[in-house]
């Protein structure tokens, strides 16, 4: 069982983000590490793989000034080898246009019998990416799994509705985004940060992918940011430190309110 | 200047077929879209003419159907069929409300179409005779607007609760058309094998007028019960931050944000809850924040009208003792 990952490296979100002026696109240049949401495909993938007795764990990911950091969390947990694309003229990518870019690496990988992804990345939480990795690949999908089990050439889901959920099954190859908690994803070892350390990435470019730096980043975006404007904020109100009276400030708030 | 048609996708409250009303998301859309467009047109993954009234009532003048697709998911069939459409007369813009259906249709048809999607709307103008949108990034505090550049239909993938529904539908009822699905292959060959709607009690999380939701703060899955009683006590729908779903505290039906649902209620009390960004993203816009949290410099603050520091563990029981010695 072979399993594709696509990750996302991202700023730490305990990090306030900006927006870079000039570009208007969100500034990414410190470190970048690997997305919490996606420890759960990664682990989702290396418990399938172990399952089947035999197969192994791909990473995919579309990163700035290429960076591995994220890359090489990822493959301490135990995945096997790394593919990271890499492009000044990536910059300004859409959604879109990282699924063509993620679709194409994903082509190089053989025998991929299932590609997982998170439902969305921590940090652009766009959501559209993994079903468009599946439409570019013109394979089949199940979104938002919160339970996954593979077997007879298919993929059983449990996928989550806005009433509750689906039990859906669908043939490999696929491509499926998983929810956080689906499972909990191991800690690496020190055995797997130092094993990863000499795991393979292989550096790919735009050119090497096939495509043309007219179809991606800015020139191929298709859309154009017009305006930029702070938001009013929300005020905050009174702030209470509790003495063991505190309660009653939230009693007499709702009284006024007329809802007690 | 006016946008000449728009078309809204129909998500469904109901998910099997027949049984379904289009969810209060699609009610606004079709508001929005009545208020920009000349045109307005209904896409129904389903049967349609159950629905002609009543999206007619909140302004499509003409319903697409592809009639039933029970047992399949509605990614592929939709954006196949929604291309085949526009090839032949193509929309200035379409609708999605955020949904997870929704969101597979919108990307699907992205790449159908070659066409880029933009997300988490939460406002669109009319520029220069097209639609733009408008996205809060960073939390909220920064607010981007961005048109697209090219020929294709501008797909909008817009949040709950954004706009608001008519208040008196009144259109006369749609027109219904049929929406061809061709032929699909293995990438149509997901099955859907059984359908679980959850059980709830008391008010919906969706609807309620207040919201008691609970955090990683409450400590374990038996001390969330003070948020349930609390909730109970004023007539509210319990809601939870995505960690203590993710912890499996709580079914994913109480989770409020990012992911989870985007609530309006006149009350939202936060207890034990930080605010993460993905959580402050879904009741940011309640009317009344009341926030309990012993972290003095958690984000929920920020936001809060009224912010108690202090253990959850302490302040709760008293709260509920006050309110039930009333």
């Amino acid at each position: 069982m072979n399993v594709v990952v696509c990750v996302k490296q991202i700023p730490d979100p305990a990090e306030p983000g900006d927006l870079d002026p000039e570009t208007k696109t969100l500034k990414r240049e410190g470190k970048l590490i690997l997305d919490e949401s996606d420890s759960y495909g990664v682990e989702m993938a290396l418990q399938l793989v172990d399952n089947a007795g035999e197969g192994e764990v791909t990473l995919i990911s579309m990163a700035p000034n290429e960076e591995v950091s994220g890359l090489r969390t990822a493959l301490a947990m135990g995945a096997a080898k790394a593919i990271l694309i890499s492009d000044p003229a990536l910059a300004g990518s859409d959604a879109l246009t990282t699924a063509k870019v993620l679709a194409a690496a994903a082509k190089r990988v053989e025998g991929a019998d299932l590609i997982l992804t998170a439902t969305e990345s921590s940090d652009g939480y766009t959501g559209t990416v993994p079903e468009q990795l599946a439409a570019v690949l013109d394979l089949p999908s199940v979104t938002f799994a919160k339970e996954v089990e593979v077997g007879d050439g298919a993929v059983k889901v449990r996928r989550q509705t806005e009433a509750g959920f689906n039990d859906v099954e669908c043939p490999l190859p696929a491509v499926v985004s998983v929810t956080a908690g689906v499972v909990e994803p191991r800690y690496p070892s020190f055995k797997g940060i130092m094993a990863a350390k000499s795991k393979p990435v292989e550096n790919l470019t735009v050119a090497d992918l096939g495509l043309d730096a007219s179809q991606v980043g800015w020139a191929g975006a298709g859309q154009e940011i017009i305006d930029i404007a702070k938001a009013p904020a929300r005020e905050a109100g009174e702030i209470i430190e509790d003495e063991g009276e505190a309660f009653q400030s939230v009693v007499d708030y709702l009284a006024n309110l007329k809802i007690i | 200047m006016s946008v000449s048609t728009i078309w809204v996708y129909t998500d469904l409250t109901q998910p099997e077929e027949g049984h379904g009303e289009p969810t209060s998301t699609t009610l606004e859309l079709l508001a929005k879209a009545s208020e920009l467009a000349d045109t307005v047109v209904a896409v129904v993954g389903g049967s349609g003419d159950s629905l002609a009234a009543t999206l007619g009532a909140h302004g499509a003048s003409k319903v697409l159907a592809t009639g039933d697709l029970t047992g399949r998911l509605p990614g592929p069939p939709l954006a196949a069929a929604m291309a085949d459409a526009i090839a032949a007369d193509a929309p200035d813009a379409i609708l999605f409300g955020t949904s997870y259906d929704g969101r597979d249709v919108a990307a699907r048809l992205s790449v159908r179409l070659d066409a880029p999607v933009i997300t988490n709307i939460v406002e669109l103008n009319e520029v220069d005779g097209a639609l733009v949108g408008v996205e809060p990034v960073f939390g909220g505090n920064t607010n981007v607007t961005t048109k697209f550049t090219g020929s294709t239909p501008g797909i909008f993938l817009v949040r709950p609760k954004s706009f608001a529904a008519a208040e008196s539908p009144s259109g006369d009822a749609a027109t219904v058309e049929a929406l061809a699905v061709p032929e699909l292959g293995a990438v149509g060959a997901a099955k859907v094998t059984n359908i679980h709607v959850e059980e709830t009690e008391g008010p919906s999380l969706d609807d309620a007028a207040i919201v008691v939701a609970g955090g990683r703060g409450m400590g374990d899955a038996e001390k969330f019960q003070a948020v349930e009683d609390l909730a109970k006590l004023l007539g509210a729908a319990p809601g939870a931050s995505r960690a203590i779903v993710d912890a499996g505290w709580v079914p994913y039906s109480y989770q409020v944000g990012q992911t989870g649902k985007v609530v309006k209620p006149d009350v939202y009390i936060a207890a034990g809850i930080s605010g993460a960004t993905q959580h402050l993203v879904g009741m940011k816009g309640a009317k009344h924040i009341i926030a309990i949290n012993k972290d003095a410099e958690a984000p929920i603050f920020s936001v809060a009208d009224l912010g108690i520091v202090g253990d959850v563990h302490k302040v709760l029981p008293k709260l509920i003792e006050a309110i039930q010695s009333r």
